[in-house]
């Protein structure tokens, strides 16, 4: 598939390439092997390489002196056909207990879409989740794939104060609070594993392209785990992924 | 080693932030007006990345527990050692015991303290700049030490300030490049723009200014991309939100128009009430 993507400037240090406007895996796909290529051929000239739903942001260590000659320098990578071992991605099976204890608006999901609590479950840890991108808060994983039957509106009050590891439905999306925030999504659950923690070399464990998969815990399990957390003597379980 | 009498209104430790952290959603952060931070440092001969304190406001009191050479450059807010005015912009030499206060405030919103050899809090993430949840704190607080190194005095304080551009605190002008989403708007709304004189809402912070005017706004919102510092973005209810150094990394607002680097400078210095106008300039 030869996908169609347009270069735009982003203020003068940093170029927006974007693909169709639409959320899909193909999209996320080609964005990352684009990034992939970048990363091997221009490491000393950007600080960063942002992942969108549709779009890839390079920024720039400095201001680049002619837009379209850069451009043509990053449409030549695009099509340049070289062999890069590609960065391994992972499953990722995340503990997540949905007692009502932590999630707060299970109940209300359940009366209002008519799906008993433990379909409701059923539903959520069932599927395999897709990680698009990280940002809103670090370590926040933008997750595709959520079931339909679960797409539930945004809060019209936003909590002030989210707990961190909160699993949680926002519209058609799902996915964990790294951090103690306000927020406006619905509480269906907490996991005891840290989706950021500056004190690891690799802050965030996930990354775009990566898989989640939730497995529902009891109270007691979540305990223990959490005590293992903090002996860190718990290792997330995850196979590598083939593609 | 510097110990913290009165924290004040907002006063965080400072560098150039963190770069390369973005892809896994950590913010930038870093000095806000990287001019006057430039200054403070190049006063004292350090590295420009060295790390400095951003006062805002003053109300700040700090007393040095060692000997140092110490420049604020940015906003004026009548600084004194021991109760006597010093000069900004300019070499000081301080003493062990000497304490740092703040009086009236003349010009600016924020101020940048520089300390010989910079300020020596934990790097985390390849940077000191203060942000909750990365560092221990996001603010300095009272009884709080600073790192700092001893200095022994080999130079005085110098008697003459810096000069600086005093338009560069007063200019309304906010200059921008073209955001991504520019060309969606049309005719009127790309007038108001670069037409309308915008004032500062009470809002604005280290993340974000909101403004008070609205543009009417009939773009839907974007599939979520990322933003950067100095993006402006416009909601649906067409306010006008600049984003600053402690920004997001994604966002999901319709991305108007960026500013130039100094710009976000030049608008980190400007606060609730005060106004600017938005002037485009090309790639």
């Amino acid at each position: 598939m030869v996908n169609k993507i347009t270069y735009k400037p982003f203020g003068n240090k940093a170029i927006l390439v974007e693909w169709n406007a639409i959320i899909s895996e193909d999209i996320l796909n080609d964005i990352l092997k684009f990034k992939h290529k970048i990363a091997h051929q221009k490491k000393e000239f950007y600080t960063d390489l942002v992942v969108g739903y549709h779009s890839l942001t390079i920024k720039y260590k400095e201001e680049f002196s002619n837009f379209l000659e850069e451009v043509n320098f990053l449409k030549s990578i695009y099509i340049s056909d070289v062999k890069i071992k590609k960065a391994s991605n992972y499953l990722w099976e995340i503990p997540v207990c949905y007692n009502v204890k932590f999630g707060a608006d299970l109940e209300e999901i359940s009366a209002k879409t008519k799906l008993t609590t433990s379909e409701i479950i059923q539903l959520h840890s069932s599927k395999i989740y897709t990680v698009f991108f990280i940002g809103f808060l670090p370590g926040f994983l933008y997750l595709g794939g959520l079931n339909k039957q679960l797409f539930f509106d945004r809060k019209p009050n936003p909590r002030l104060k989210v707990d961190k590891g909160a699993v949680a439905i926002g519209g058609e999306q799902t996915g964990v609070y790294p951090l103690n925030s306000p927020g406006g999504w619905n509480i269906i659950g907490k996991t005891p594993v840290n989706f950021f923690d500056v004190e690891n070399d690799n802050p965030c464990f996930a990354k775009a392209g990566d898989k989640i998969k939730f497995v529902s815990i009891s109270l007691d399990e979540f305990y223990e785990i959490e005590k293992e957390i903090t002996e860190n003597s718990y290792k997330i379980s995850k196979t590598l992924l083939n593609d | 080693m510097i110990k913290v009498l009165k924290a004040g209104f907002y006063a965080s430790i400072q560098d150039k932030g963190r770069q390369g952290f973005a892809s896994i959603g950590v913010p930038v952060s870093g000095v806000m007006d990287e001019y006057s931070a430039n200054l403070a440092n190049s006063i004292l001969n350090n590295s420009l990345e060295f790390a400095v304190l951003e006062i805002t406001f003053g109300g700040t009191q700090l007393q040095f527990l060692t000997d140092t050479f110490i420049c604020i450059s940015g906003g004026d807010f009548s600084p004194k050692i021991n109760q006597k005015s010093i000069l900004i912009n300019a070499r000081i030499s301080v003493s062990k015991n000497d304490v740092l206060s703040f009086g009236k405030i003349n010009f600016g919103v924020r101020c940048y303290l520089a300390v010989k050899e910079g300020f020596q809090s934990k790097k985390i993430l390849q940077s000191r700049s203060f942000y909750q949840n990365i560092t221990d704190d996001f603010i300095i607080k009272k009884n709080e030490i600073l790192p700092v190194k001893k200095i022994k005095a080999q130079l005085k304080s110098t008697n003459t300030s810096v000069g600086i551009l005093k338009s560069y605190f007063k200019t309304e002008e906010i200059k921008c490049f073209k955001g991504p989403e520019y060309d969606l708007l049309n005719d009127d709304q790309k007038k108001q723009l670069t037409n309308l004189l915008f004032t500062i809402s009470n809002d604005n912070n280290r993340m974000g200014y909101r403004l008070n005017e609205t543009i009417k706004n009939n773009l839907p919102s974007i599939l979520t991309s990322a933003v950067l510092p100095g993006t402006v973005q416009l909601t649906p209810s067409g306010k006008i939100i600049v984003l600053m150094k402690d920004c997001q990394v994604t966002g999901g607002y319709p991305r108007v128009l960026q500013l130039t680097e100094n710009s976000i400078g030049i608008l980190s210095q400007k606060t609730t009430h005060n106004s600017l106008k938005f002037t485009l300039i090309s790639i």
